[in-house]
């Protein structure tokens, strides 16, 4: 699961992970007891319509703003360690 | 002067009995001394201000000061969510909640501290260290928007604006005994506020009294092209003036009054119900039976929509990047780990597995269905009353450290507040009394949009109540 997330745990961290993760997933197990067979499900409360707009061209930020905040850069783009070193 | 209320000092400016700048320069004074304490004072400021703003634009909010929560996106500010992962982060555009203040005239005084990515509820999770309680310092303020609502309580700020995903904004509220409102879902854009679970986020005030919050919101509200979940509030925001509650029908819903609530905060709860009936209020029981999963569930979707969210944190295009990675999946992994906190890993742990192939269904797919029941629930009750009210917090404000080691016993904190938050419908938290000497906040929910009467309501029972909350202010 820390793989998934993309979080380098260490072993020490991974007990104690465990063991929080599990007291609360028994917590969140309650749920399993309702029926909930002829429930639709919610994804977002409040009903919006017409949110779609034209898509029309707009200015965007210009690039060296954006690259100001990077960690690393590189002539006009971010810099990132190898995929495969 | 900072005895004011907000919209007292707005109207000493227009009226001309008072300057906007020396008003700004005895909060920067407070709010930058406490910002150079750190951990020896309150902490409740990320960055102050150097100086006032420009002259007199004789816009609405009169240049009155404004604390802003840090993980509003403020242009050439430094705005970090309370996260090592943004250290440096300085947004190239601000927020639009926060555009639209200070187009209406308020002036930013400053970022105020948070758990980190808004994930807590005792403001124990923040890179900038532990926020402090000014009833007690030995205690927490409440979270996530614990340094927005110290501040306001402590007289650091006259306002602060906040976030509230579970009760992010009206528990700590209720712990620091001012007034804190979550609106209905999509009346405040989220556009440039740093998302944590974005079905349930909503931008809101936090205030010394009703009267304040309505102004506040009254200049936040509104459609944005930039948030397509968005909508155009139905009225104006008016001020409250109501001192009776005659004919209004109070439900108090037995699954969140009872077991859990300690009996000091349950009290001056009974107490105000009692203020309440006086006032012309009838008070009646009401039953919202799925909220006992509500918390369940809201552990399922916000972590899941966090997982997702915080996958945009990878050390390339903005913030903290770990040194000496070997590849690409290295440097990723070593910045989430060395970047994020304990809780906001625990979270994102918890939402991945949700969401996870093969327990999607079990997990995510359910709890999206008690949340269906939850609105449901509230739907039917307001067939017979006209606001929920329950205690904001089944506790008042616990010793530091006290429940940093225990998960769970800290997101039962969330208990009374999460319910609305899944149903998307407005609740204010006001003082309603002291136990132990720490203040006691009493929840008040109504259906979508009906903020007008919630806070007129609450300012006829605020009126009754005559909560003094000059002691945090020292």
């Amino acid at each position: 699961m820390a793989r998934l997330a993309r979080l380098a745990l260490g072993e020490d961290e991974l007990e104690p992970m465990a063991r929080e993760l599990s007291a609360v997933l028994d917590h969140i197990a309650k749920i399993s007891e309702l029926d909930l067979a002829d429930v639709a499900p919610t994804s977002h409360v409040v009903e919006v319509t017409g949110a779609l707009r034209p898509d029309e061209p707009r200015p965007c930020l210009p690039r060296e703003v954006v690259l100001a905040q990077a960690p690393e850069v590189s002539g006009e783009g971010f810099l990132v360690p190898s995929p495969q070193a | 002067m900072l005895e004011l209320s907000a919209r007292g000092a707005a109207a000493a400016i227009a009226a001309g009995s008072l300057s906007r700048g020396e008003l700004f320069d005895a909060y920067r004074a407070r709010a930058a001394a406490d910002r150079a304490a750190a951990g020896d004072g309150l902490n409740c400021f990320t960055w102050v201000a150097e100086r006032a703003p420009g002259e007199d634009s004789g816009a609405p909010l009169q240049g009155v000061p404004l604390a802003v929560k840090d993980l509003f996106c403020t242009a050439g500010v430094p705005s970090q969510s309370g996260s090592r992962i943004l250290e440096g982060y300085e947004p190239p555009y601000t927020a639009t909640v926060v555009s639209r203040l200070t187009g209406a005239g308020a002036s930013l005084l400053g970022k105020t501290n948070q758990d980190e990515f808004a994930m807590g509820s005792s403001n124990e999770n923040s890179a900038f260290g532990v926020v402090r309680n000014p009833w007690d310092r030995e205690r927490v303020p409440g979270g996530s928007s614990g340094g927005s609502a110290a501040a306001v309580a402590a007289g650091l700020t006259p306002w602060a604006l906040g976030t509230d995903t579970g009760g992010s904004i009206r528990q700590p509220a209720a712990l620091c005994g001012i007034v804190g409102l979550k609106p209905t879902y999509g009346s405040v854009s989220r556009y440039g506020m740093i998302a944590f679970a974005s079905s349930l986020d909503q931008a809101g005030p936090l205030t010394r009294d009703v009267g304040d919050a309505a102004l506040l919101l009254r200049h936040m509200v509104g459609r944005d092209a930039c948030d397509a979940t968005s909508l155009e509030f139905p009225q104006q925001i008016e001020l409250p003036t109501a001192e009776r509650l005659d004919g209004m029908r109070l439900g108090v819903p037995e699954e969140l009054t009872g077991e859990g609530i300690e009996p000091g905060v349950l009290q001056a709860f009974r107490h105000t119900l009692e203020q309440a009936q006086e006032l012309g209020a009838e008070v009646q029981s009401a039953h919202l039976p799925h909220a006992p999963h509500a918390l369940s569930a809201y552990y399922v979707i916000a972590p899941a929509e966090a997982s997702s969210n915080l996958a945009r944190f990878d050390g390339v295009r903005y913030g903290f990047r770990a040194e000496g990675a070997s590849d690409l999946l290295d440097m990723y992994t070593r910045t989430r780990h060395d970047g994020f906190g304990a809780e906001v890993k625990r979270r994102i742990m918890l939402g991945t597995y949700a969401l996870s192939s093969g327990y999607y269904d079990a997990y995510y797919g359910r709890a999206q269905r008690v949340r269906t029941k939850i609105s449901e629930d509230f739907r039917t009750a307001f067939q017979s009353v006209d606001f929920i009210v329950t205690p904001t917090s089944p506790t008042v404000a616990f010793r530091l450290g006290e429940r940093t080691g225990e998960p769970l016993s800290m997101y039962l904190s969330d208990y009374c507040t999460v319910p609305m938050s899944l149903a998307g419908i407005p609740a204010i938290s006001i003082p309603c009394g002291l136990s132990e000497g720490l203040p006691v906040g009493f929840q008040i929910a109504g259906p979508a949009f009906s903020e007008n009467r919630l806070l007129a309501a609450a300012h006829a029972l605020e009126q009754a109540i005559g909560f003094d909350g000059g002691a945090a202010r020292g």
